[in-house]
């Protein structure tokens, strides 16, 4: 498995810049859904077809996006992997305190069952 | 069972965890106060705890640390206690000690630890807060080599439900 090394830590700090805009992030909900034009990108957005350009050059360099430069129209479409891979970080965190909080909820139910002093005891729920 | 841990990133610089317990929040407190009930839950499968050492109070020090049982290597966490409000907040600065372990963290940037815990109808919501130096630390926490040997299964915590059943 990779090592969240400080290579892929710039990495993560491109992807989740790029995230942090709210019309870049709608621009990944409708690349989701299938791959678009930068025309039919800027549609939906009060925006000219400039400023969503600049856009979706901050999302390529993150790599969540691609362009495909064969096809005329050059649509662009998602790259999930590095999506990815940002929401995998977030959930090595989660992974983390969920465990050690599994154990505190055991922890708690045996500290809260202890007043009895029966082994056994019934369940409070 | 409560719902799993939720994972939100407030800034660039911090990650928030927030989990509620079927408990009151006294309960809650002690579990992360006294260092008898902190060496039960607080760590990584495969684990012991042999250092708790915990000075509750405004400048009191603590210091954690782990022994893996596989290889017997050591790594830890100490700091200071910056603000404790029984039974509500406790906040304390958060260095670590890589001990034996091969991997480096910039020992030199605390992370800010704040606990916040309140009561709803016998259910206690847990906030953890933890600010890093940088965002570079942030992301760091998350590589120290501790999670290679959480991806363990949960027998520690089933064996612990078997007790308290």
């Amino acid at each position: 498995m990779e090592r969240y090394g400080y290579a892929s830590s710039e990495r993560l700090d491109l992807t989740f810049a790029a995230l942090a805009d709210p019309t870049r992030r709608a621009i990944l909900a409708r690349l989701a859904t299938g791959e678009a034009t930068v025309t039919e990108l800027a549609e939906p957005f009060e925006m000219s077809q400039p400023a969503i350009s600049k856009h979706l050059k901050v999302l390529e360099r993150a790599g969540l996006i691609s362009m495909d430069v064969d096809a005329q129209r050059r649509p662009r479409k998602l790259e999930p992997k590095r999506l990815e891979e940002a929401v995998d970080w977030i959930e090595r965190y989660r992974e983390i305190f969920e465990q050690n909080y599994q154990r505190l909820d055991a922890l708690l139910e045996e500290l809260q069952a202890k007043p009895s002093k029966r082994k056994r005891s019934r369940k409070s729920r | 069972m409560p719902k799993p841990a939720e994972v939100t990133l407030p800034s660039d610089r911090e990650v928030r965890v927030t989990r509620t317990f079927n408990a009151p929040r006294q309960l809650v407190w002690d579990a992360h106060n006294k260092p008898d009930l902190v060496r039960k839950w607080q760590g990584y499968d495969g684990w012991d705890m042999p250092v708790c050492d915990m000075d509750v109070r405004v400048g009191g020090k603590y210091k954690w640390q782990w022994r893996s049982r596989e290889d017997g290597k050591q790594f830890g966490f100490f700091g200071t206690f910056t603000e404790v409000n029984v039974p509500s907040k406790l906040v304390h600065d958060q260095y670590y000690d890589p001990g034996d372990m091969d991997f480096a963290m910039p020992a030199a940037d605390p992370c800010i630890v704040s606990l916040e815990l309140s009561e709803k109808n016998g259910v206690t919501t847990l906030v953890c807060n933890m600010t890093f130096a940088s965002k570079e630390a942030r992301e760091d926490a998350v590589s120290t080599g501790m999670t290679d040997g959480m991806e363990h299964s949960y027998t520690r915590l089933d064996d612990m439900l078997e007790v308290a059943e």
